[in-house]
């Protein structure tokens, strides 16, 4: 059996690899995000509103979550999307904020049983217990976490080998020239928005349901620089990298108890390091490419003729 | 009326720090095209050792803003190195990511040494709240202002009167260009960097002396000033930081008081917003920069 507290973990790097996959998808196409901790905010919020006042089921709440905060992302995109790198970085930081400041005041309870149940400004908002009444243990909303976690890098894996991935990382690589070959760059970037914001809120909505108990500061930029970082330290070839990233700070730097208390210092150095030596992160696409070019060999060597130098 | 006054006197005071900070970003964007997210920090470890020799040796006020001052230098001397020298030309994400790894560094290395939550700073001076007609002024606050004041203006004789104020301008305006007429492009750089530390340790002296204490807080909250004030005005232009960080100022005590705290952040970012979407060049613009930058440099 598993012991509690690897469960805890394990679910907690399951969560945040959500808001780092949603990161990480804004990063493909060439865009920084300050601000994806707010669809985290708005899947956590809206669904615990679904869940706790309105009782709808999980799944429906899970729905409303993805919803708002796609929604959200989708308002969003309208104004900011023809601003460019930095600005664009900052934009998104501006309206994160102003998501947790407006939490920090948004006030909406019902009285459920004799109790008032609901977001409450800065105080937060208690009682999500719709998972926890009905008896979910930590085993299985772990894997809850994991198997939409699947689902979404299903998703990732099938659009990575599609043409459509290829046209999300060429506009990363130079929207003008994108642009000049006919793809709809707007278009598609508007789409990877509300793409991002919906797997980050996701995240929100399992958080949310987790936990039973959300406050607005947790949906601090630091949430959204980390999961920023997450897919530069993992690399940015496959959506595996930051995946690899979340595992190298919750799952092994936050467990090392030694490290306690020093964690971000020994972070910060080995980030710093890393990027030193390989500016898009352990898996970034020159390795991703050379694995899989690979793998395709040893997957064709039976075909001798295929290989055969002409 | 009088509040409304009185408001704007406060907003100037308290502007003219952020626009000190916001010169210390945009000095190093501008030789950069960079974020340094770990701006913040570096000056709070600053401020921090101003803090440390203030209660240690009980040293008077110049000696605790140098030593603020050249804890912020070393500390930005640091993220120089690690972060933009050693890190590739063509990454900006990974230098900026790097910062971001080094300020939770040195955040953490200020929380280890010191533990609690708040620590005195000394006042910037120890006179009476100043007083005329209606309006009142604290004295620490126009002496905030005075040297703010005077701050920029060594900057500006610097920048534009100096042969290293030109080097620095070439290296802004074009590095590439800059290091084909033998430009030491590196040094330049990294002076640019110690610059921007000193002033930004300069306005953490302020901002500290006049609020009385210092937290670990502090890296975040003025990152984020200098971040919104230097982008308010336009980014990459000294009068833009200027103008963006008495704009934030005038916002922020306008704010507190038709709104309360509560909604003062919110009304910030809201107009912040506003004003990338609408004018992603700042409130001056980026033209209007330009032409007040090159009138400036023809002088």
């Amino acid at each position: 059996m598993m012991d509690a507290y690897y469960i805890s973990v394990a679910s907690n790097m399951g969560m945040i690899a959500f808001i780092a996959l949603s990161a990480y998808l804004l990063l493909i196409v060439g865009e920084i995000s300050f601000g994806q901790q707010a669809y985290f905010a708005i899947g956590a919020y809206a669904s615990g509103v679904a869940t706790a006042l309105w009782g709808w089921s999980f799944l429906a709440g899970l729905g409303a979550g993805i919803v708002s905060a796609a929604l959200a992302a989708g308002l969003v995109a309208l104004p900011t999307l023809r601003l460019r790198g930095l600005y664009f970085s900052v934009v998104t930081l501006a309206f994160a904020e102003m998501v947790r400041l407006g939490f920090e005041v948004f006030t909406y309870q019902v009285e459920i049983d004799g109790e008032l149940v609901g977001p409450n400004g800065s105080d937060g908002f208690r009682d999500i217990r719709y998972v926890y009444e009905r008896d979910v243990s930590d085993v299985e909303y772990m894997l809850w976490i994991y198997g939409l976690l699947v689902l979404v890098l299903a998703v990732f894996f099938l659009a990575e080998r599609s043409r459509f991935g290829l046209v999300l990382r060429m506009i990363g690589e130079d929207p003008l020239l994108a642009e000049v070959q006919g793809i709809r760059v707007v278009r598609c970037k508007f789409f990877a928005v509300v793409a991002a914001g919906a797997i980050a809120g996701i995240g929100g909505v399992l958080y949310a349901h987790l936990a039973t108990y959300v406050e607005p500061k947790i949906f601090n930029v630091m949430l959204g620089v980390h999961s920023l970082a997450y897919g530069i330290i993992g690399g940015l070839g496959t959506a595996l990298g930051p995946l690899l990233g979340v595992f190298i700070d919750i799952g092994l730097l936050e467990s090392i108890r030694a490290l306690s208390g020093y964690r971000m210092i020994v972070f910060g150095a080995l980030v710093a390091l890393l990027l030193v030596v390989r500016p898009r992160g352990l898996l970034d696409e020159r390795t991703v490419y050379a694995i899989t070019a690979r793998a395709q060999r040893l997957w064709s060597c039976g075909d001798a003729t295929k290989n055969a130098p002409s | 009326m009088i509040d409304f006054i009185q408001n704007c006197l406060d907003g100037l005071m308290r502007g003219s720090a952020y626009a000190l900070l916001a010169l210390g970003f945009t000095l190093i964007f501008g030789v950069m095209r960079r974020l340094n997210l770990a701006f913040g920090a570096s000056i709070m470890l600053g401020v921090f050792i101003g803090t440390f020799v203030h209660m240690e040796f009980e040293a008077n006020r110049p000696l605790v803003a140098l030593a603020t001052i050249a804890a912020a230098v070393a500390a930005g001397a640091y993220v120089e190195r690690i972060c933009f020298w050693a890190v590739r030309r063509d990454a900006a994400l990974a230098s900026m990511i790097s910062t971001f790894a080094i300020w939770m560094q040195l955040e953490e290395l200020v929380t280890l040494l010191f533990p609690e939550r708040t620590y005195a700073f000394p006042p910037l001076v120890d006179w009476q709240p100043i007083e005329f007609g209606e309006f009142y002024l604290r004295a620490e606050q126009l002496m905030m202002f005075v040297i703010a004041l005077a701050t920029t203006a060594m900057l500006h004789v610097l920048l534009f009167r100096t042969r290293y104020g030109l080097s620095l301008r070439a290296v802004a305006d074009n590095a590439k260009a800059a290091r084909v007429v033998g430009l030491n492009t590196g040094r330049v750089i990294i002076v640019a960097f110690a610059l921007a530390s000193a002033l930004g340790g300069m306005a953490a002296f302020l901002i500290a002396g006049t609020d009385g204490q210092v937290t670990p807080l502090f890296g975040l909250w003025a990152t984020f000033k200098g971040l919104i004030a230097m982008m308010l005005g336009g980014m990459g232009s000294i009068p833009g930081a200027i103008v963006g960080g008495i704009l934030l100022g005038l916002i922020e005590a306008h704010g507190l008081w038709y709104l309360g705290a509560e909604y003062r952040d919110l009304l910030v970012y809201g107009i912040f917003f506003a004003v990338l979407v609408v004018r992603p060049g700042g409130v001056l613009g980026q033209s209007v920069a330009r032409r007040i930058q090159s009138a400036a440099g023809r002088v």
